[in-house]
């Protein structure tokens, strides 16, 4: 019987190394990136700027065009998204639509940002002329941040308990009233985690900007000017050598705004299965 | 909520179409060549120094971005750097707005400071593989120490343009390291000590060591004087003839002191 | 009433139709813009053609194909001791408080954007490569690594995810019989997750096949089929994504034929993924 308990020591002892690296590698990555940018990041460089293509000076127009283009995605993504999401919960019983729907979104999910730049270029960009703006890559990225805001606010429905629709119900509501009055209110946090996410997606994302935004390194004036986000900013000073310093001080500002909605979401989530459970 | 989310989208769309409308009559975009590419936007900041009321909008995208999206009508202004414009580009105008050199270009610890063509040939195509056969220092144990090729990807304006001018029908070697932009070839021959590809003289900086070419060295003298030849044309492509604002710019770029912004940035001025 | 009900359940309908649009949409100008060279160039001429050479007329894709083969497998045999280390640890050796802190934090290396990866490869990953294989630095080695890092998350939250979906019962049963954990772990509840794990591999490798920028910065995009892990290569994204910018003609529509086979190859990984992940809940 020694064989088991000895093999079991080690499994152990293996997976909790497996673990440790794991960790270790993202704790790296993060204070790797946040030593050799922090000391460049100051409001200053935050507020100001670039100057000479981002070898000096701030990431002013940077910041505004991440903040505006994702907000873009999800003004159209979010009813969209809560739109389908209330659908396949409250609408139907299982069919043959609903089960093509699901997979519909899984693969939209799981299709290469590459692609979706490739097709919001085509489309937008030169197909309904819209140049390279805010707003096709705003379009662009609502396509690929639905998935995660559908099944998100999916999972958050899903878990609003049965009696609460019950009671709206008995007492003379409609289904209708019963989703906007009871049913969504309860999933409140559970959709803006989804959002959240999604804000973080278009946050991370580059190939799709670059291809369907461009990077006009300006503050945008209108939803058909050109911007460049915070990651596409990184990549071209990271890839062309045009400022370390400042390419350090960029992904700071990514990793920790990234750091903070994730954290944030979390919580919102936490909050949700606390309240069911 | 969803009426309140439609109308925000609504006026969001609105605002947006008719800022976009108003604005269209005083904003020149311009796309195209990566080489050229921070000289526009150099040239574009001072026009719009002097013009507040213009935008000039400059993306890269590259030669073929450059000459699609005149042809499609998303921009008025395409920048080439082909040393011949392929045949989509007929029927557009043509400018040769500056001339750009390339360069060969090394890390700066590399002892090599001059090759010969046929030396440049056989390194790119993958004749010749390590440093010591073109006279360069072994490894540090004295091992051999291979040539890192670095090129550019097909269909790029440099690099058909240094085919077209030093390979001269010599095939790249496949195991060439591919890189899509001016800086990433830069970064890759700063970085790595083996490394040799080529580079617009325009970005040439001490982190990276340009070779001469059968003896002559690719300063600014030799080739202004025509002697180092490796020299490509810039073009700005429109469709017909440009008017208003967006030919005011084409002007300013082909005027004194926009050539003297072409050179002092390092590429060659026309007139 | 009842026919404002049935309009509002109308435009839900439409709402959720939107995602199969936008797949069909994607779909039809991907292939509008990428089928005519396939049908000038021929299907195997153009998957099985190992020239790529737009510019002189030679359309073939299958070193990249390979070379995304072969990053794939070395991200997989990266990532998938650590992430399956992961999920199993902490889904039955930790402590509840433990795991509840420590799946966000792995979650989270999936938020970091692929262009800070790419750049951790160049700065960090090219030197060492450089030093202890030799070579360049750009290379299957390295990319894998970087890519393997980036599908930890993915692997080990759903393999996490599905390890818990196990019914506690199970293991009751077998520690009864007297098992040790690990002989639990290995006879019962890995069995009993497999096809979660397996369709969490499967969506991670589809991460791996798809993702551009990152390996762009450190696969050194040789148009070459690999012959060791030191070789530089070039994937289907990395092929998109470098040309584009200066493809005109035919060369822009074999990119976007490039595109076409990546587009069946992960709707082919979700269908799979899907399959077996439904397998799953059936039994």
């Amino acid at each position: 019987m020694l064989k088991p308990i000895f093999w079991e020591q080690v499994m152990k002892k293996v997976l909790f190394i497996g673990t440790a690296i794991t960790v270790f590698i993202l704790f790296f990555i993060i204070l790797y990136i946040l030593k050799n940018g922090l000391p460049v990041v100051d409001l200053e460089f935050l507020l100001s700027s670039p100057k000479d293509f981002g070898r000096a000076g701030g990431i002013f127009p940077c910041i505004v065009g991440t903040i505006v283009l994702t907000l873009v995605a999800i003004v159209i993504a979010t009813p969209l998204g809560v739109g389908t999401a209330i659908y396949l919960t409250e609408y139907t019983k299982k069919g043959r639509l609903i089960s093509i729907i699901r997979f519909g979104t899984e693969c939209l999910a799981g299709i290469p940002s590459i692609i979706f730049g490739l097709f919001g270029f085509v489309l937008f960009v030169v197909y309904l002329g819209l140049g390279w703006s805010i707003l096709s890559g705003g379009l662009t990225m609502t396509f690929m941040i639905l998935p995660t805001i559908i099944r998100t606010s999916e999972e958050a429905i899903k878990s609003v308990p049965n009696s609460y629709r019950e009671v709206s119900l008995s007492l003379g509501g409609t289904k209708w009233q019963t989703i906007v009055n009871v049913v969504l209110p309860s999933a409140l946090p559970g959709i803006v985690t989804g959002i959240i996410l999604g804000v973080a997606r278009s946050i991370e994302e580059t190939a799709v900007v670059i291809f369907t935004a461009g990077s006009v390194l300006r503050i945008p004036t209108s939803l058909f000017d050109s911007c460049r986000t915070m990651s596409v900013h990184f990549y071209i000073l990271a890839r062309e050598g045009i400022s370390m310093e400042n390419a350090y001080g960029t992904a700071a500002i990514l990793v920790i705004t990234i750091l903070l909605i994730n954290m944030f979401a979390y919580w919102l989530m936490h909050r949700l299965m606390a309240k069911y459970s | 909520m969803f009426k309140q989310i439609a109308s925000i989208l609504m006026c969001a769309a609105i605002i947006g179409c008719a800022k976009g409308n108003m604005q269209q009559a005083e904003t020149i975009n311009i796309a195209g060549s990566t080489a050229f590419q921070p000289f526009a936007e150099k040239l574009a900041e001072e026009f719009m120094s002097a013009h507040p009321d213009v935008r000039v909008n400059v993306q890269g995208g590259g030669s073929a971005v450059g000459i699609q999206s005149v042809q499609s009508g998303v921009v008025q202004i395409g920048m080439a750097d082909l040393v011949t414009l392929p045949k989509e580009a007929e029927g557009l105008n043509s400018i040769v707005a500056a001339k750009d050199a390339i360069v060969i270009a090394v890390h700066p610890d590399n002892k090599i400071d001059n090759l010969s063509l046929q030396q440049i040939q056989d390194v790119f195509s993958g004749k010749v593989n390590s440093w010591e056969q073109l006279g360069g220092e072994k490894g540090e144990k004295g091992e051999k120490k291979t040539i890192a090729v670095v090129s550019r990807e097909e269909g790029s304006g440099t690099r058909n343009s240094f085919h077209d001018l030093v390979l001269k029908g010599v095939q790249l070697s496949p195991h060439a390291l591919i890189q899509n932009s001016t800086g990433a070839v830069k970064m890759m021959i700063q970085t790595d000590p083996s490394a040799i590809g080529y580079i617009t003289h325009g970005v040439v900086t001490p982190d990276v060591k340009a070779v001469a070419i059968d003896g002559i060295a690719p300063s600014l003298k030799n080739i202004k004087a025509g002697k180092y030849n490796v020299v490509r044309p810039i073009f700005l492509l429109t469709k017909g003839e440009l008017q208003g604002k967006a030919k005011e710019f084409i002007d300013f770029i082909l005027s004194p002191q926009g050539q003297k912004t072409i050179a002092d940035n390092g590429l060659l001025p026309v007139k | 009433m009842k026919s404002k009900e049935n309009l509002i359940q109308f435009g839900l309908l439409l709402t959720a139709l939107s995602t199969i649009a936008i797949l069909l949409l994607i779909a039809l100008f991907i292939f509008q813009e990428g089928l005519p060279i396939i049908l000038k160039v021929g299907i195997s001429g153009f998957i099985c053609g190992s020239h790529w050479s737009p510019q002189q007329g030679q359309f073939g894709i299958f070193p990249m194909i390979i070379g995304t083969a072969w990053i794939t497998v070395g991200a997989l045999l990266v990532s998938l001791p650590l992430s399956m280390s992961c999920a199993i640890y902490l889904s039955e050796f930790s402590t509840a408080k433990v795991r509840a802190i420590l799946k966000p934090i792995i979650e989270l290396l999936a938020g970091i954007p692929s262009v800070v990866y790419g750049f951790i490869g160049m700065v960090i990953l090219f030197p060492m490569v450089r030093n202890y294989f030799g070579g360049t630095g750009p290379c299957v080695l390295s990319a894998s690594i970087i890519l393997g890092i980036m599908i930890l998350p993915t692997i080990t939250s759903i393999a996490l995810d599905s390890l818990r979906a196990v019914p506690y019962s199970f293991r009751e049963g077998s520690l009864a019989l007297g098992a040790t954990r690990w002989q639990t772990i290995r006879m019962v509840v890995l069995p009993a997750a497999k096809s979660g794990i397996l369709s969490g591999i499967i969506l991670g490798v589809g991460r791996a096949v798809g993702e551009t920028m990152a390996v762009i910065m450190i696969a050194g995009n040789s148009v070459i089929i690999p012959n060791s892990f030191l070789d530089p290569v070039r994937t289907l994204t990395a092929n998109i994504a470098l040309e584009m910018n200066y493809a005109i003609g035919d060369h822009r529509q074999a990119l976007f034929a490039t595109g076409i086979v990546l587009f069946i190859t992960i709707m082919i990984l979700n269908v799979v993924a899907n399959t077996i992940a439904r397998g799953g809940v059936k039994e």
